[in-house]
C-alpha cells in the first residue's frame, strides 16, 4: 500500500458518527439565498433580475471570466432581489434571493434514478456540458472544474486520479456516495477520461473505507484502464499534490501546476457530478455534506440543495446541541470555525461539525522547544517554525525564499506542534501577504 | 633582553608596514560621500521609523541631500522645525506643513458593541481579519488585538482595558503613520491636529445600511447626513452611508456635533461633547492629552475625570 514521501499527520479520523448514514435529502427551504462566487475566480454575473420566475436547474448567473463558474438556481420560485448577504464568517458577498414556489424543474433535466451508461459525446461537447453546469471540485477548493479538464498548451494529461481519500477527520460524504451512487462515479470517470484523451484512471481510497474499496474494486472488475488503489492511511492525502505522489510516485515541483506531472486528480464528488451534468442534464444545485459531531442527535450524510440556510440542514440533524463551543464548517483540520449558521448552502459546504466546548478550545500558546516536529510533519517539505516567526516579523522576503507559496495550509505543523504555537495562523497570513506582493510585482512586470 | 628588543622590531616593523598599506588602500577605495548627509542626519530625530517613506533617516537624510529642493520629503516626526534645520544646512527652505496626528475612526466600544462570538485563534488583527468578521457584527471596526499598538515606535498607542479600543496619546504621537499601515481594517487615520489639537471627526468607518449599522454597534455612523446639511462649510460628505469630514475645509465650529444622532460624530479635544444621543459621554484619553499638550489647565483636567466616571460601570472585556 502507497501513500505520499514527506511529512503527513494521523488525527483520529471521528468518522464513526456519520459513516454508513444513507444520504438523506433535506426538506425544500422558503426562502434560498444563492450566493454568486461559490468558486475560485471571478464571481458569476446574473443573468436573473428581480421579479423573474425560475426553476430549479435553471440559469442565475453565467461565469464572470475565465476562471469562473455558473451558478444555478436549487430551487424554483420569484427572485426577490440581488443583494449581498452575510457569509459563515460574517463577511459580504453577492447573492440571489429566491421565494420558493414549489418543486418546478427545469423540462430538460432528467430526473429518474435509472443509470444511463452510454455517451456518444466528443470530448469538447463533454466539457462543454461541464462547463455549462457550473461544476467546480467539490472538494473543497472549488477551482473550476472545465478549467482543470483543459490543459495548457503543451502539457498533456496521462492519467486521471480520482480522489476518494476523504482524509479530512470526521466527514464521510464522499464515502457514502462511492457506496451509494458508485455505477454512476464509475461513468463519469469514463466521461472525464474521454474528454482528456486518455485511457489510465486510478481511485485512490484510504484503507479506512474498506467498503468502498471493496464495492469500488467488484465496479471497475470488467472496466478496462481503471484502477483502484487503497492508500496507507495519512493526512493530507486529499490534498492534490499528495495524492499525485501517493498514486504515482511523481512529485509537483515547486510553483509548477499539477498538470505538469500528467495527472488530472477530481474528487469523487465532482467526478459523480460531471456524470449527472452530461448524463441527465443536471446542473450543479446540489450537493451531499456531513452533519456530525459527538453530540450531534442525528449525525449524518444529507444531500442539500443550494441555496438551503444551513440552520434547516441543523435542525434535520436534530438541532445544535447544547454542549456546541464551536462549530466548523468543513472538517476539522482544514474548516474554519463559523459565527453565522444561517448562510446558505452552496458548492463550497462540504459539513459542519459541531464540537463540543471543551473540544474547542485551543492549547495554551508555550515556547517553540525546535523540537522540529512540524518540519517532519510538513507534507511540503518547508519549515514552518521558521516561516511563522518571519511573518510575526514581517519578513516578506524572506519568506517567498523559503517557498511560503508551496504552503497547501493542512494545519500539520499546528497540529502537531507540543507547544500549541499558531504556526499555521501565521504562515497563511504571511502567505496572502507575499501573494500579494508576487501580484503586484508581476503585474508592475507587464 | 635581546629577545624583548626583537620581538619589539617585528612588531613594529609589520604594524608600520600593515599601517602604510592600509592607508593607500582605504585612498584607493575611498567612497565619495557628501558630509552634509552625516550632518543632516545628526538633526533627524533617528527613530528610523520609516514614516517619510524611506528606509530610515540615513536614507531621508541622503534623498534631502541629494534633491534640489525640499517639496515631498518630510520627516512627520521632527515635523516643521527639523525640516527648517535641514534646510538651513542645505541652504534650501523647507516646505510649510501642519502637524497631524493618528485618529482612530472607531468607538465601538464593548458597551455599544455586542460581542456575538469569542476569538480564540492567534491575538493579531491581520489574522482575524483574515478569519472571520470578527467579534461583534461590524465588519468594519475595530477588532482589538493591538496590531497597531505593535506597530507603533512611539508609545502613542495603548488600548483601553474598558473599552477595548486603541487610545492616541497625542503629546506622543508623531503621524509617522505605522499604525495605519498596520491595520487591516484601515480605521486609522492620519489627520491634521488642529489648533489647540481641536478637531472634528467621524468616528466609525461602517459602510452598512443604517438599521445593520445601528443593530451590530450603538455608536456607529447610519449615514443619515444631518451633519452635513448643517455644515456651513460643506466639509461633510456622506458616501456608503458613512459620514466623512474634509479638515482642509473644517473650520471646527461644531454646528455638526449635536445633530449626531447616534455621537459617531466628535469634536475632539473639548471637554465636554455636544450631543443629544442618550450615548454615555465618555472623554478618552485622547482628550486628556490634547487639552495638556500646551495649555494644561487642572479645572479641565478634573472635569474630564468627571466625565470618566461612567467608564466604571463598563464591564471590563480585554479580550483575552
Amino acid at each position: 500500500m502507497s501513500t505520499f514521501k514527506i511529512g503527513g499527520v494521523h488525527p483520529k479520523d471521528n468518522k464513526i458518527y456519520s459513516a454508513h448514514q444513507p444520504i438523506v435529502e433535506c426538506p425544500l427551504p422558503q426562502k434560498a439565498i444563492i450566493p454568486l462566487a461559490q468558486h475560485i475566480g471571478a464571481p458569476a454575473k446574473p443573468v436573473v433580475q428581480k421579479g423573474d420566475k425560475v426553476k430549479v436547474g435553471q440559469l442565475l448567473a453565467e461565469a464572470g471570466g475565465f476562471v469562473s463558474a455558473a451558478v444555478h438556481s436549487g430551487v424554483s420560485g420569484t427572485v426577490t432581489k440581488i443583494d449581498t448577504t452575510i457569509d459563515a464568517w460574517g463577511m459580504k458577498m453577492p447573492a440571489v434571493f429566491i421565494d420558493v414556489e414549489g418543486d418546478e424543474w427545469m423540462p430538460e433535466i432528467d430526473r429518474s434514478s435509472d443509470v444511463i451508461r452510454e455517451f456518444k459525446l466528443e470530448p469538447k461537447e463533454i466539457i462543454d456540458r461541464i462547463a455549462k453546469a457550473g461544476i467546480v471540485g467539490l472538494g473543497g477548493a472549488c477551482f473550476p472544474t472545465h478549467v482543470k479538464l483543459c490543459p495548457p498548451p503543451g502539457q498533456k494529461a496521462e492519467v486521471l486520479i480520482v480522489n476518494g481519500v476523504e482524509c479530512e477527520p470526521y466527514l464521510t460524504c464522499d464515502h457514502q456516495l462511492m457506496l451509494e451512487h458508485g455505477e454512476e462515479i464509475i461513468i463519469g470517470i469514463k466521461l472525464v477520461m474521454r474528454a482528456l484523451g486518455i485511457s489510465h484512471a486510478i481511485i485512490g481510497i484510504e484503507k479506512n473505507k474498506p467498503d468502498a474499496i471493496a464495492r469500488m474494486t467488484e465496479l471497475t472488475k470488467k472496466t478496462l484502464g481503471i484502477e483502484v488503489r487503497p492508500l496507507k492511511l495519512k493526512y493530507p492525502q486529499g490534498g492534490e499534490k499528495q495524492l499525485i505522489d501517493a498514486c504515482i510516485n511523481r512529485q509537483v515541483a515547486s510553483g509548477a501546476l499539477p498538470i505538469s506531472t500528467g495527472a488530472v486528480v477530481d474528487n469523487v464528488a465532482t467526478i459523480y457530478a460531471i456524470y449527472e451534468a452530461v448524463q441527465k442534464n443536471k446542473p450543479l444545485i446540489s450537493r451531499v455534506m456531513t452533519v456530525t459531531g459527538k453530540s450531534v442527535k442525528q449525525p449524518g450524510n444529507y444531500l442539500v440543495r443550494f441555496g438551503t440556510p444551513l440552520s434547516q440542514v441543523v435542525e434535520m440533524a436534530g438541532g445544535v446541541p447544547e454542549d456546541t463551543g464551536k462549530i466548523i464548517g468543513g472538517g476539522p483540520m482544514m474548516g474554519r470555525a463559523m459565527n453565522n449558521i444561517d448562510m446558505p448552502a452552496h458548492k463550497r459546504t462540504s459539513g459542519l461539525l459541531f464540537l463540543p466546548e471543551d473540544e474547542s478550545r485551543r492549547g495554551e500558546v508555550e515556547n517553540c522547544i525546535r523540537c522540529g516536529k512540524c518540519v517532519s510533519a510538513c507534507p511540503m517539505g518547508l519549515e514552518p517554525y521558521l516561516l511563522s516567526r518571519q511573518s510575526e516579523l514581517k519578513m516578506w522576503d524572506e519568506m517567498e525564499a523559503h517557498n511560503v507559496m508551496d504552503c497547501i495550509e493542512c494545519g500539520c505543523c499546528q497540529f502537531t506542534c507540543p507547544s500549541h504555537r499558531p504556526l499555521l495562523d501565521y504562515v497563511r497570513s504571511g502567505k496572502a501577504t507575499v501573494g500579494g506582493i508576487i501580484r503586484a510585482r508581476q503585474a508592475a512586470g507587464k | 633582553m635581546n629577545l624583548i628588543i626583537i620581538s619589539l622590531l617585528v612588531l613594529g616593523i609589520t604594524g608600520l608596514t600593515a599601517a602604510v598599506l592600509l592607508y593607500f588602500i582605504a585612498q584607493k577605495f575611498k567612497v565619495e560621500e557628501d558630509p552634509r548627509i552625516d550632518e543632516v542626519q545628526a538633526v533627524l530625530p533617528g527613530a528610523n521609523c520609516g514614516g517619510c517613506g524611506f528606509a530610515g533617516c540615513r536614507a531621508l537624510a541622503e534623498a534631502c541631500t541629494k534633491a534640489g529642493s525640499l517639496d515631498g520629503l518630510m520627516c512627520p516626526v521632527g515635523g516643521a522645525a527639523t525640516m527648517e534645520k535641514v534646510g538651513a544646512i542645505l541652504g534650501m527652505t523647507a516646505p510649510e506643513s501642519e502637524p497631524k496626528v493618528a485618529v482612530i475612526r472607531c468607538n465601538g466600544t464593548c458597551e455599544a458593541r455586542p460581542k456575538t462570538s469569542e476569538y480564540n485563534g492567534t491575538r493579531s488583527c491581520a489574522i482575524m481579519s483574515a478569519m472571520y468578521v470578527g467579534e461583534s457584527g461590524c465588519a468594519y471596526g475595530c477588532l482589538g488585538c493591538g496590531d497597531c499598538v505593535a506597530a507603533c515606535p512611539f508609545d502613542a498607542l495603548h488600548i483601553n482595558p474598558e473599552t477595548g479600543l486603541p487610545e492616541v496619546d497625542e503629546a506622543k504621537c508623531t503621524a509617522c503613520g505605522n499604525c495605519v499601515k498596520a491595520c487591516p481594517r484601515h480605521i486609522i487615520e492620519l489627520r491634521k491636529k488642529g489648533e489647540n489639537g481641536q478637531r472634528m471627526v467621524v468616528k466609525c468607518v461602517n459602510q452598512d445600511k443604517g438599521p445593520l449599522a445601528k443593530k451590530n454597534c450603538a455608536n456607529a455612523c447610519i449615514g443619515c447626513g444631518l451633519c452635513a446639511k448643517v455644515c456651513p462649510q460643506e466639509a461633510i460628505t456622506v458616501t456608503n452611508n458613512v459620514a466623512y469630514i474634509d479638515f482642509d475645509k473644517c473650520v471646527v465650529c461644531r454646528e455638526c456635533e449635536p445633530q449626531c444622532p447616534t455621537g459617531a460624530l466628535w469634536g475632539m479635544g473639548f471637554a465636554e461633547r455636544l450631543s443629544k444621543s442618550s450615548a454615555p459621554q465618555t472623554a478618552t484619553t485622547e482628550a486628556v492629552a490634547s487639552a495638556g499638550d500646551e495649555k494644561f489647565d487642572p479645572a479641565i483636567a478634573a472635569k474630564i475625570a468627571q466625565l470618566k466616571t461612567p467608564l466604571a460601570v463598563f464591564p471590563n472585556c480585554l479580550r483575552q
